[in-house]
Order: structure tokens, then sequence, then C-alpha cells
């Protein structure tokens, strides 16, 4: 297998893609002379320019016009830039995108991706630095991928460019550098299926993005003192793996929900009322979720570490449920 | 007078087919028989029937919440349509969007829709998904005067502009935004002088009378089709009934709306005909008669149509709901 970093595996799912499919397109800020604010594009620079083109600062028409392309038969891939600037054209999303398919009676394909960086970054400061998931996942109607690793990037962008059902795509601004196994051949990874990133016995932790990379650091440190973790990465958000959380929860009997966005009523809270729901039985200890503090995120590098949670706020969590054991 | 005789029927027929339509409608609304709300397309029916005659089958539109003269003059179903206003499952959308979300793609309404301006950047998107496909199709995008103060105009008309899309902008002006006055809320006498700002054509033109909208379509449309890029049409007309329908209207008087229903666009049209002796005034009763049939039936359809059953909510989401937690 090959060693490439996410963003080149980003970058080689659109070319093959692009290649395969002539339906396919991409668009948005800064992607086609740049190659992306972080560097996404990078190895696009140059490949496809009458398909993979710049836009005004116009989020709502880019998002919308995603829409309209998908409906006469293209496949638009969006880049939506930072997370933040979701917002400056949401209508477009959760009102026309999301609700347009269900409004007519299950009329058209829209065969859309809208794709970007999100997260916590070098004191991106308070418009720059969210993580807004949760957001689509309350409002009925995109599904939801957050890779965390090239390999995971590859084939979830592949299912979703095969698919026919809008999708948004998170990508943590912290995973475009990192590298990671991908094999020369060809594959998809199905939505709703999570992968169990490391088997362990006494704690379950369920996660995505960064934090996958931040549970797994914690995992090692935990190990040296007799604490297994198992480290499940959800992987898509909408549809989300329930029988995998609620099968790792039957083998250890507790629970870490760990995200980037804000704790309060972040996607932790709805992993955490299903499980108590449907595998109460098995919880031998309060679940624990993790997440940023419930403020803006801070400039100041001191103020940001304060609110943002890492691979520190697991080992603790970990170590509480297993007090008195 | 440069036109067919058929076609001018043709043109009158429609717009008696939409007013008939909206009567019917908003007397169904009054006794009940409709939930939700309609918006009503009396006195503007020109427009949507004038753009439509300069179009293909195969151009798309987008809609507003006043959109069902749109949906009639494009070629649908008047039996789907009242089906969808009664909610039934029968309906366009199986009783899931009604009156403000009435939709054929298969038949290029890309969807009526209930934000005003929400409908412009899907226009602009079907037109860059033309361009990006190649073919010579077009896209219209519909819109209210209310619709012209939004960001979503803006960012749409500068978006059209630079990619150079096949799209043509049908500003509906009928002087009302909801309840406020289009004049007050706006800041040009003329909506299409924004089309400067965004380096196209620009044009205003009296809505109420259909040749001029078609005339002016067809070259819109010709240029489009040309690779010439989009134009913005102001077509003004006037709102003759409220907002909604129940709406108690009390921002104007009814001596403001008496002058439109003398200015309104199917009698100022029936004048030319019998004037051009197209028509005689058995002819138009005989039309009349026939929309009034088509009427009855439809709503026979829609009222003899099943209701939805409860759990269909759950269905119509994805194509593919594999995992998904209804």
């Amino acid at each position: 297998m090959k060693v490439i970093t996410f963003s080149e595996a980003l970058g080689e799912t659109i070319l093959e893609e692009m290649e395969r499919d002539h339906t396919i397109f991409t668009y948005g800020e800064d992607i086609g002379k740049q190659g992306g604010i972080f560097g996404a594009y990078k190895s696009l620079l140059g490949k496809f320019p009458d398909r993979i083109f710049d836009t005004p600062i116009s989020e709502e028409v880019i998002y919308g016009s995603a829409l309209g392309a998908a409906l006469v038969g293209m496949r638009p891939i969006v880049e939506f830039h930072f997370a933040d600037f979701l917002f400056t054209g949401i209508q477009s999303i959760t009102l026309q995108i999301e609700k347009i398919r269900y409004m007519t009676g299950g009329q058209g394909k829209l065969h859309l991706i809208l794709r970007g960086p999100d997260g916590v970054s070098n004191s991106a400061a308070a418009q720059h630095s969210e993580s807004i998931e949760t957001i689509f996942m309350h409002v009925p109607g995109i599904k939801i991928i957050i890779p965390s690793t090239p390999y995971d990037i590859k084939g979830l962008l592949k299912t979703a460019l095969r698919s026919n059902d809008p999708v948004i795509c998170f990508e943590h601004k912290s995973l475009y550098a990192q590298k990671g196994e991908v094999p020369e051949e060809e594959y998809l990874i199905p939505f709703g299926k999570a992968d169990i990133k490391r088997p362990g016995q006494d704690i379950t932790v369920v996660t995505m993005s960064r934090m996958v990379h931040e549970s797994l650091k914690a995992a090692q440190e935990l190990e040296k003192e007799g604490i297994n973790l198992e480290v499940i990465d959800l992987r898509t958000l909408v549809p989300w793996d329930k029988e995998t959380v609620i099968k790792s929860v039957q083998k250890t009997n507790r629970l870490i929900i760990a995200h980037e966005t804000w704790r309060r009523a972040g996607w932790g809270a709805e992993i955490a009322s299903t499980i108590q729901e449907e595998a109460f039985d098995f919880l031998d200890a309060p679940i624990i979720r993790i997440g940023a503090r419930n403020v803006p995120m801070p400039f100041s590098p001191v103020l940001q570490n304060y609110v943002t949670p890492d691979k520190h706020n697991v080992v603790t969590a970990a170590k509480q449920l297993m007090e008195g054991i | 007078m440069n036109y067919s005789k058929q076609f001018l029927i043709s043109l009158y027929e429609m717009m008696q087919k939409i007013r008939k339509f909206e009567q019917a409608a908003e007397q169904l609304f009054l006794d009940g028989k409709i939930p939700g709300f309609i918006h009503l397309y009396i006195g503007e029916e020109a427009i949507a029937v004038g753009v439509m005659a300069a179009l293909n089958d195969d151009d798309y539109i987008t809609s507003t919440h006043r959109g069902h003269g749109h949906m009639i003059a494009k070629g649908g179903n008047i039996n789907l349509m009242m089906a969808e206003l009664y909610g039934k499952v029968t309906g366009y959308c199986r009783g899931k969007g009604g009156s403000m979300h009435i939709a054929d793609f298969s038949i290029g309404v890309l969807g009526a829709n209930g934000v005003v301006g929400g409908g412009l950047p899907i226009a602009v998107g079907a037109g860059l998904g033309i361009k990006m496909k190649g073919t010579k199709q077009v896209a219209v995008a519909f819109f209210g005067d209310g619709a012209s103060n939004t960001g979503a105009f803006h960012e749409s008309l500068n978006f059209a502009s630079v990619f150079h899309l096949p799209v043509i902008f049908i500003n509906e002006n009928n002087q009302y935004a909801s309840t406020a006055k289009t004049k007050e809320t706006t800041s040009v006498e003329n909506i299409s002088d924004r089309a400067v700002s965004y380096n196209i054509p620009g044009v205003t033109i009296n809505g109420n009378n259909i040749l001029s909208v078609f005339e002016t379509t067809k070259e819109a449309v010709k240029r489009a089709r040309d690779q010439g890029g989009p134009t913005l049409i102001e077509a003004k007309t006037y709102r003759i009934k409220g907002h909604f329908v129940g709406d108690p209207s009390k921002y104007r008087n009814n001596s403001e709306v008496n002058k439109f229903w003398e200015k309104e666009p199917i009698k100022i049209f029936e004048k030319q005909l019998l004037d051009w002796k197209v028509l005689n005034q058995k002819e138009i009763n005989i039309i009349s008669l026939k929309f009034d049939q088509q009427i009855k039936e439809a709503i026979k359809f829609a009222e003899d149509s099943p209701e939805p059953y409860p759990k269909d909510a759950l269905t119509d989401l994805f194509i593919d709901d594999s995992g998904y937690d209804y």
C-alpha cells in the first residue's frame, strides 16, 4: 500500500472520479488557482480547468446552484471554504437542498456534495474554527461524512460520488497533511459503517475527525496504566452506526463520546441518549461526553487550548470511569 | 399582426385556464376544503404565459410561492395540482408539499418555493449545469419584487453574469412584497435598473401585456441560447388579490384594487382578440365553459383521491435511506 496525505487522497479521488464520470465538476472559493485555502486541491492544480474553477464569494448562490446543477443531471462538488461560512448561505442548504426532494414527494436525484474544512487551528478565532456538523444532523435531509484518515476520505467520497443523495463532508484542517496507507486498487466505504480504529475491552470511545487521533493518543497512554480503550470512528453521522456502538458497549459497559464541537447539544448527546434508551442494562457507569466549552472559539492560544478538547480530556474521563474498579 | 390565430388563441386559453384554476382554488380555500395557505396569481397571468410561450419543453424554470400560474403555463397537470392543494396522495408531491412546493421536474419545473428569493440560486445552478453539459437549454427564474431585495438576488445576478450563464431572470413586480409597498421598500424605481450593476441587459415592460412579455422573453432566450448570457426582465403588474387568500389587506384600499381590475391582462388581451377578430364572444364563452369543466374534473379528481397513509410521512427524504433513523 502507498502512503499519502489526506489531501492527496482527496485529490486523487476527485481526479479518478472526474475521469470516470464526466458529469462531475467542482467549484468554490480559492480552489482553481490556489488549490484550496488549506491545500485540499493542491494535487488538482492545472487539471480539468473547465471543471474545477473559482467562484465569487457568494455562498448562498454557490450552495444553491449545486442543487440546480444536480437537478439538470450534473454532479457538483462544492467546496465551502470554511465550515463557518456555511452559515452565510445556509438557507440554500437547510431550506432548499435538505427539503426539496421530500417537499416534492421524492422527485429528482440530488447527487451533490458540499465539502470543506472545519475545526480548530492556530488561533483562527471565533469565525474560522467551528465544527458545526451537529446542525446538519439536526435538520433532516443531508448525509454527513466526517473522515479522519486518507483511507476513509477516499472510500467515503467515492461512495458519495456514486450515490444519488446530497452529502456534506467535513474535513478537519489538521488532517490535510496527515499521512496514511491507501490501497492502489479501488475500494468504497459504505455510509453508516463505523470503523473500530483500536479494539479494547474496558471503555468504548465513540468519536470522529481530529478527536479520533486524540483518542488514539489517549489510548496509548492509558494502556500503560492497564486501561484498554476501544476507539470507534463513526465516519458518518447521518446515518450513524448504532449497532457497532451498542455491540461495543455490551462488551465494555462504559462509554465516552468525544467530539470537538460544543459539548452542549452536540451530537454526543444524541448518541448518549440513544445508548441509554437501547443499552441501559449494559452500562456500569454514566456516559461521559467530551466537547468544546460552550463559548465561541477564543483567539489567544492559551484560551483556545483551554476550551478545545484533546487527549487529556479523554484520559481524565477514562480514569474517572475506571475509578473504584 | 405577425402571429398565427392558433398561437394567439393558445395564449388566451392558457391565461383563462390559470384564472379559472385560481378562482376555484380561492373558493375551495374559503370553503375550508384546502389546508395551509394559498397565494393567487390572479392578474399576473400574462407573465407566466408570455414567458413560457418563448421557451421549449426541455427548458427549466424555478417558481415562487405564487406559483400555480407558472406550473400550469409550463404544462402542469391541473388534476395533480388540485390533488396536491388538497394534500392528497395523488398530488404532484404526494401531499408533502402543498401549494407552495408544487413541482414537476419532468416538465422542467424545479419547484415553487416558499422562501422569497429561494429559487434564484437554483435557477442559476440549472444554468450552470446546462453550461457544463453544453446543451442549448435555458433556465428561467421567476421571482417577485420582494425577492429583488434579498442577497440571493444580487449573488445570483453577479454569478450568472460572471459565468455567462443561460439564465433569464423574470421579475414579477406586483407592487407588494407581502403587505409592504414595493415603492417604500426598494431603492430603485425600476428593478431592471439593477441589471446595470451586473453588466447584463435589463428591461422593464408592462407585465399585463402578454405579447410584450412574449417578445421580450423571446429575445432574452435567444441571447441566452447563443451564449450571450443572462437578462433581467422586470414585468410590472399588480397583485389584485391579497398576499394570501384570507389576507385582510389593511395596507391598501379598494379603489386602488378596482383601478387594476380595469387593467388586468385577460381583459386587455380579450379585447385585442375581439378587435382583431381572432375570437368572437361566442368562442370566448366556449373557452370559458371548457375550462370550467376541466377545473370541475380536477376538483372531482382531488376529492375522490385517497389521503396519504400517516406512515407515508417517512418516505421520499433520501433515495437510499439504509441505516437512517426516522
